[in-house]
């Protein structure tokens, strides 16, 4: 074990812990941008820069591992400096607008220059100008409120694979891009979205989302994605009763499949919840034309038609192909139904396709 | 050239870089003899005990950056760094047009005490013609055989300041974007391709061979006590010889301007002088009285560096130089961290501001914050050096300065 | 193969040597075509988006056509006191292009170089890699002239 101080306290941590976690279990609460404990560390925010006595520079401390004897101060002079300029000068390329920003309430940027007195950069000068259209349906990308924390690019090769992000040029130019900076739709991109839930301000959020509702206005209702049998655990954001987004819960404890990962469908295709092309009711097509039926009624004209097939056909008439969207349990009775009732080993499934 | 010392460029234009055998017939490779018929720890403790010194940015202890090369490893590197991208600087060049066999004797000598089959040597894009003088090189050390099994590979950069990181180098061979990594682990540990490398340049390498043929004694006689042996410097600006120079290192400043550089152009006065490169302080006549080894520029808020030396006579405009200076930087800083990143770029708006006669007294403030949260907060020595040339001047040129700001 | 994959291949074997297939495609093409990077990008099995980044990570790559000579003014601090700004705008005003543009006939693109590392001899421009010393409005002149 080692032993540091960190802002006056003892503690006690086992060798090869960083220093970021160690500020952590001490109870200090060190601002971080490019740190994501799902991803590779990158150390290049520099938001959790504390003081090390001895040493030279300010350590970032997601990436310093612990040392026999630090004495660290979190929120030293030097530290607060440092934390301040740096967010200063991030405001100073920021597309300021917070009043209409999707990310207001949880945007890490607002949250740090509120808890630093921030309210504007003396580096006030040229603006970046990175944002271009992107006319995917699902992710909006403003790119004069990115804060190149690379996190967006790490989720995409670390989480999900696709690799369809890198960062193109350098210096104050570079900027995140995809191969000759084209349409997402271009790329390799799937539209899972693991950037939007990685983003830690406004440069990433959902289009399909997008005006319905603030995150601080939303319920969060913890639910299982009903697309398929994977099982992701997802957050269903729900204003006025009305589902307006989803969002991941990256807890492992509550998401132990997909820890906050989703897809295209899962993230993005909740919009048919309150679609008014939705069936509420089953329905009977009767010459031609369909009519609402009780179902009670429908399941009594699909037996007994089921029943006709199978004696005027026999049971090898009759195949069942089941859905992905359904549970286990419902797949394993509609099996069953084939085999015992109807009597045919005719069942299939379209996860097989 | 009086009071130059020759030991790498000894025989410069005498011998041809390209061929082993040239190198041979004036004792080269018997360095490397000796190196292979000691134990490596004695070798490694045969070149800590010279006090050879990292001849770029950190003058490291070459014998002790060695040393943290762990001997389980199975593959372990030896690269070159042929980055020398500080303007002003061209001694590393010199070293190779002059005694390529040196470096590769040396990067052996290196190689032989880590246990390394593979070298790279990383060389600057600007320099492609060096490519093919090292890869000739190469060719003839292999064929006399002087080598053994010891390969060297020359890889070849596209014009990236920040590759002269020694991590960023490794990023770059690699064939990633030139970004440093955040340290540790340092090389030594895990370096090209997660291996133990050791990263050092082309003049240190250069100088093993003469540190074993001649005995760690011998060269920890030569210059400064704690930065021993010889430097070659570029002379660079106001200057009637600008031409480089091999001296000891606890040679005067005042001598390499005077002396060796023959003093100032056209007879002007002498106004300041800017050492180890664009990333150097700028220092004012009072200081030139001193000797250049690492420290005692280190004493004077200066550094060494790469050795190059541009001197400004009397007319020259310092912010204006310096505008140009914090230009350089705002281009090749990388982009990866924040300070150095957003921090070079305004930088230079504020320089430009200032130099156009367009700032007031508060920019400097600006200046000053900015330029200690860099050195401070940025992850590389590059956004760490950058605010140097302007934080050296507003100390001892601050009148150029005031004179430029608009006061209410 | 295409006359890209012939290139690419020479460098396959160079582990990580992206880069030096970049330097291998510009010496054919003096820059790197879009679909030479995207062939380099599976050889070297590193996605099209990483192997953009790297080629835009380089003053010395390009992504966009070239002019044949490709001019480089040095701009560090010994060629800035040695008057590259004066000479800057005698190149712009010869080739009647701005830095960073490429005459209509495509046979020059001008930019700007840090250091280059032949201060002994300032002002200093490059052609293709090629340097030119104590570079003056008369030789200048010589100099463009001989670009055939």
């Amino acid at each position: 074990m080692l032993n540091l101080t960190i802002n006056g306290q003892a503690i006690q941590v086992p060798r090869g812990t960083m220093l970021l976690d160690a500020c952590q279990m001490a109870g200090a609460d060190v601002p971080t941008f490019c740190y994501d404990p799902q991803l590779h560390l990158a150390g290049s925010c520099r938001m959790c820069v504390v003081e090390v006595q001895g040493r030279h520079n300010l350590q970032a401390s997601c990436v310093t591992p612990c040392v026999d004897n630090m004495v660290v101060d979190t929120e030293s002079p030097a530290t607060v400096e440092a934390r301040k300029i740096i967010l200063e000068l991030l405001l100073a390329r920021h597309n300021i607008n917070c009043h209409v920003c999707e990310k207001t309430g949880e945007c890490k940027l607002q949250d740090y220059c509120y808890r630093y007195g921030v309210d504007d950069s003396r580096f006030a000068g040229e603006k970046g100008h990175f944002t271009s259209e992107d006319p995917n349906p699902f992710i909006e990308r403003d790119y004069d409120k990115c804060i190149m924390c690379t996190r967006c690019v790490r989720a995409c090769d670390e989480i999900t694979g696709a690799q369809a992000i890198s960062v193109k040029d350098r210096g104050h130019h570079a900027k995140i891009s995809t191969v000759f900076d084209g349409k997402l739709a271009d790329s390799t991109c799937v539209f899972c979205g693991q950037c939007i839930m990685v983003c830690p301000v406004g440069a990433l959020s959902s289009k399909v989302s997008m005006n319905k509702g603030r995150a601080y206005q939303c319920e969060k209702v913890l639910t299982t994605c009903t697309y398929c049998g994977t099982g992701c655990t997802l957050e269903l954001n729900v204003k006025d009763n009305q589902v307006v987004g989803v969002s991941s819960n990256r807890d492992p404890v509550y998401s132990p499949v997909n820890q906050g990962a989703l897809c295209v469908k899962g993230r993005f295709g909740w919009d048919f919840i309150h679609s008014e092309d939705r069936l509420t009711t089953p329905l009977i097509k009767e010459n031609g034309q369909f009519r609402a039926a009780s179902w009670e009624e429908a399941l009594d004209l699909a037996a007994s038609k089921l029943k006709s097939i199978k004696t005027e056909y026999g049971p090898d008439s009759i195949a069942l192909f089941s859905s992905a969207r359904v549970t286990n349990e419902e797949n394993y009775l509609a099996q069953k139904m084939m085999r015992a009732a109807i009597g045919t080993n005719n069942v299939d499934h379209c996860a097989r396709l | 050239m009086a009071n130059e010392k020759r030991v790498l460029l000894e025989y410069a234009d005498q011998i041809d870089p390209r061929k082993a055998e040239d190198y041979i017939k004036v004792g080269g490779y018997k360095g490397l003899e000796k190196a292979r018929s000691m134990n490596r720890r004695d070798l490694i403790e045969e070149v800590k005990k010279s006090g050879l010194r990292g001849r770029g940015g950190a003058g490291f202890n070459a014998g002790m950056k060695w040393s943290f090369v762990p001997q389980y490893a199975d593959t372990k590197y030896v690269v070159c760094n042929f980055d020398e991208g500080e303007p002003g600087t061209y001694k590393d060049r010199i070293i190779c047009e002059k005694n390529a066999q040196a470096l590769l004797e040396g990067m052996a000598i290196c190689a032989t005490a880590i246990d390394s089959k593979q070298g790279y040597i990383y060389c600057r894009g600007e320099y492609p013609f060096m490519v093919k003088l090292l890869n000739d090189a190469v060719q003839s050390a292999k064929a006399s055989g002087a080598l053994g099994d010891f390969d060297i590979e020359i890889r070849m950069g596209a014009g990236a300041y920040v590759c002269g990181e020694e991590t960023a180098l490794i990023e770059s061979i690699e064939g990633h974007r030139g970004e440093p990594r955040f340290k540790p682990p340092f090389p030594g540990v895990s370096g090209l391709w997660s291996q133990p490398t050791v990263v050092n340049n082309v003049e240190t390498f250069a100088c093993l061979p003469y540190i074993l043929t001649n005995g760690a004694d011998w060269f920890a006689g030569i210059g400064a006590a704690s930065y021993p042996g010889t430097k070659v410097i570029t002379l660079t600006g106001d200057i009637e010889n600008p031409t480089y120079f091999e001296v000891p290192t606890d040679y005067l400043l005042r001598d390499v301007i005077y002396k060796l550089g023959g003093g100032i152009k056209d007879g002007k006065k002498f106004k300041a002088v800017q050492v180890g490169g664009t990333s150097g302080a700028f220092i004012p006549e009072q200081n030139l009285d001193t000797p250049i080894d690492f420290d005692s520029m280190a004493a004077i808020g200066a550094s060494l560096g790469s050795g190059a030396v541009l001197v400004l006579d009397e007319s020259r405009d310092i912010v204006d130089v310096v505008t140009r200076i914090s230009k350089f930087f705002e281009h090749e800083s990388c982009g990866k961290c924040n300070p150095c990143r957003e921090g070079t770029w305004r930088c230079r708006e504020i320089m430009e501001r200032i130099n156009a006669g367009k700032a007031c007294p508060e920019d400097i403030e600006k200046l000053t914050v900015l330029s200690r949260v860099m050195k401070n907060a940025a992850l590389c020595g590059l956004g760490q050096a950058a605010p140097i040339p302007i934080d050296s001047t507003l100390k001892y040129f601050k009148q150029e300065y005031s004179c430029k700001l608009i006061t209410l | 193969m295409t006359e890209y994959q012939v290139i690419i291949d020479g460098c396959k074997n160079l582990k990580g040597g992206i880069i030096e297939a970049f330097h291998a495609l510009q010496d054919k093409y003096n820059y790197i075509p879009a679909e030479a990077l995207r062939e380099a990008a599976r050889q070297f099995g590193v996605s099209e988006a990483e192997a953009y980044g790297v080629a835009t990570f380089y003053s010395y790559l390009a992504v966009e056509k070239r002019g044949r000579y490709v001019i480089r003014m040095c701009e560090s601090a010994p060629c800035h006191v040695a008057g590259a700004d004066e000479l800057l705008k005698e190149i712009e005003t010869a080739l009647g292009i701005k830095t960073g543009e490429t005459t209509a006939d495509g046979k020059f693109t001008l930019e700007l170089a840090q250091c280059v590392g032949q201060c002994q001899a300032t002002p200093v421009i490059t052609i293709n890699s090629q340097p030119y010393f104590n570079v003056t409005k008369e030789k200048l002149k010589e100099i463009l002239a001989d670009c055939k």
